[in-house]
């Protein structure tokens, strides 16, 4: 499939410099009642870089993408984001740092009350007060993103699961972030529909360089991610010459028993000697 | 299935008592904190007032109409039967229109409230806009305790017009009153404190079915299953307070208001 272009401007200024890392853990835990989920973890994002989450149900990988968006509070540990705390940022502060993050939410959590114009409108009518002309513009052009822009006066519920999670997409993307948040945005779609999508992150990470952290269950999601690029002339995802698979600012992270067993590119991976990581992507 | 102590059962009520104040007070809060959705508001004035008229009419007609045929039965043993229409009016000004009205509206709207925000709870919907940076106390609660609060304030109002004329039904159609001395018995006798009560009562009891209903909503917990645990809760909890509260709010105002 080749994707449409996305003609929008990256309407937030960077935060901080390109060199700095955009999400930082250090040493982060967290427990519901006696479950300890996620115990001491770990990790940076760096800027332009998609890390792709693997673990087994329940090992905390969605937690991880609340905890950065601040709605769940960690136990002990520092969170920062785009350069700031979030473990120590009001309720009120935490508002102006999720305008520049994006998050595709597992089920897409569309409003059911809303078409989709207004879904993916949401934030910028939030922002102005009124649905204007400027804002229709920018909704059509994200939706062409996506390749539903003839879906605009649907109601969530007429959608197709791979359609509400293409517009979940348009509606993290539409003020171009810097941070992107998927939590497993093939989850439970046929390839056909999983390759639009996997072709959509890598059009948004080599083309928009956007940071990213992607939850998912599919192991070939994450290698099709480091072993593809996306060809601007061609406008669609091609693969990689063997070899040059390091080259993406691809990598990867999997969560055990609430700990960080593995943060590496694809070639550490591959190579890995813990029997756990051979027996998860063999 | 394992068995709660009383001691935690009496902490977890404890516990809920205190979210709720907290919940309580952050949606008042809001009202002073920009933006305020106004539309949002309105909205939910349309759906709450207007939806919840025709329940609010029959309610109060029917109300009405039995008043007075109770009253009659009781009235005629005295030779007072010409009193019906003072009878019908005192009960449903001070009472029975601003209790009845509430409780239906309790019935219709927590129960509302509480399956349309669980919904959005367990569907990540409140995440989502969080995510959005929309506070969900701002956008979803503050403007149904608004809607309802004002919306209460009519619908009682119409359901203690209707009530009357429920009652002037009956007066005049069974018991062969006279209509004018129906409504110059029941104006007559109301005074001030039997209107103040009877609508200040609508007030706080549309703040405790708006509340009620978000807050179940809001906290609602495990799936399809929660939600329907959360309606359930919600209009139990209302309609219990909304009598519990008539009790002492009658008290207090009595003694506030001088009654004789």
């Amino acid at each position: 499939m080749s994707a449409p272009t996305l003609p929008l401007e990256r309407s937030t200024a960077t935060t901080e410099d390109t060199s700095s890392p955009v999400i930082v853990f250090e040493d982060v835990a967290l427990a519901f009642a006696e479950n300890d989920v996620l115990r001491g973890v770990s990790f940076r994002l760096n800027r332009g870089e998609t890390k792709a989450l693997f673990g087994v149900a329940g090992s905390g990988k969605s937690l991880l993408l609340k905890l950065v968006l601040g709605l769940v509070r960690p136990d002990s540990g520092r969170i920062l984001v785009l350069g700031e705390d979030v473990t120590q940022m009001r309720e009120e502060d935490l508002f102006k740092l999720r305008d520049k993050i994006g998050m595709v939410f597992q089920e897409s959590a569309l409003f059911d009350s809303l078409t989709v114009r207004e879904n993916v409108a949401y934030r910028l009518t939030e922002e102005h007060g009124i649905y204007d002309d400027d804002i229709d513009r920018r909704v059509r052009e994200v939706l062409r993103f996506v390749e539903l822009e003839h879906t605009l006066d649907l109601d969530p519920a007429e959608l197709s699961g791979g359609m509400r999670r293409r517009v979940a997409i348009a509606r993290a993307l539409i003020t171009q972030p810097e941070l992107l948040l998927y939590d497993s945005p093939t989850g439970g779609l046929d390839p056909v529909t999983s390759n639009t999508i996997v072709e959509l992150i890598v059009k948004q990470r080599d083309v928009y360089k956007t940071s990213a952290l992607l939850v998912t269950h599919r192991l070939q999601d994450g290698f099709t991610m480091a072993t593809h690029q996306f060809d601007q002339k061609t406008n669609r995802m091609v693969p990689l010459p063997p070899g040059q698979h390091c080259e993406v600012p691809m990598s990867f992270l999997i969560l055990r028993d609430g700990k960080v067993i593995f943060d590496g590119d694809l070639n550490a991976l591959a190579h890995s000697q813990d029997e756990y990581i051979r027996e998860y992507i063999s | 299935m394992e068995l709660t102590s009383p001691t935690d059962l009496a902490k977890d009520r404890v516990q809920t008592v205190q979210d709720y104040v907290l919940f309580c007070g952050q949606a008042i809060a809001n009202f002073f904190r920009k933006p305020l959705y106004f539309s949002d508001m309105v909205r939910q004035a349309d759906s709450i007032g207007v939806g919840s008229l025709p329940i609010v009419v029959l309610t109060g007609f029917f109300t009405g109409a039995v008043l007075a045929l109770q009253a009659s039965n009781t009235l005629e043993r005295f030779g007072s039967i010409t009193l019906v229409g003072q009878l019908v009016s005192t009960s449903m000004v001070r009472e029975l229109g601003p209790v009845l009205t509430s409780l239906m509206v309790a019935g219709r709207n927590s129960s509302g409230m509480a399956s349309e925000l669980g919904s959005m709870v367990v569907t990540e919907q409140i995440d989502a806009m969080r995510a959005l940076g929309t506070d969900p106390m701002k956008k979803l609660v503050t403007p149904r305790l608004a809607a309802t609060v004002f919306m209460m304030f009519f619908l009682t109002i119409i359901s203690d017009l209707v009530g009357l004329t429920g009652g002037l039904f009956i007066a005049k159609v069974l018991l062969r009153l006279d209509a004018r001395q129906y409504w110059f018995n029941a104006w007559e006798t109301l005074v001030f404190q039997d209107v103040f009560m009877g609508l200040l009562k609508p007030v706080l009891f549309g703040f405790i079915i708006a509340t009620i209903g978000c807050f179940y909503g809001m906290n609602a917990r495990g799936g399809t299953q929660g939600v329907g645990r959360a309606t359930t809760q919600a209009v139990v909890a209302a309609s219990v307070l909304i009598l519990a509260g008539d009790l002492f709010l009658t008290r207090f105002l009595m003694a506030v208001l001088s009654f004789n």
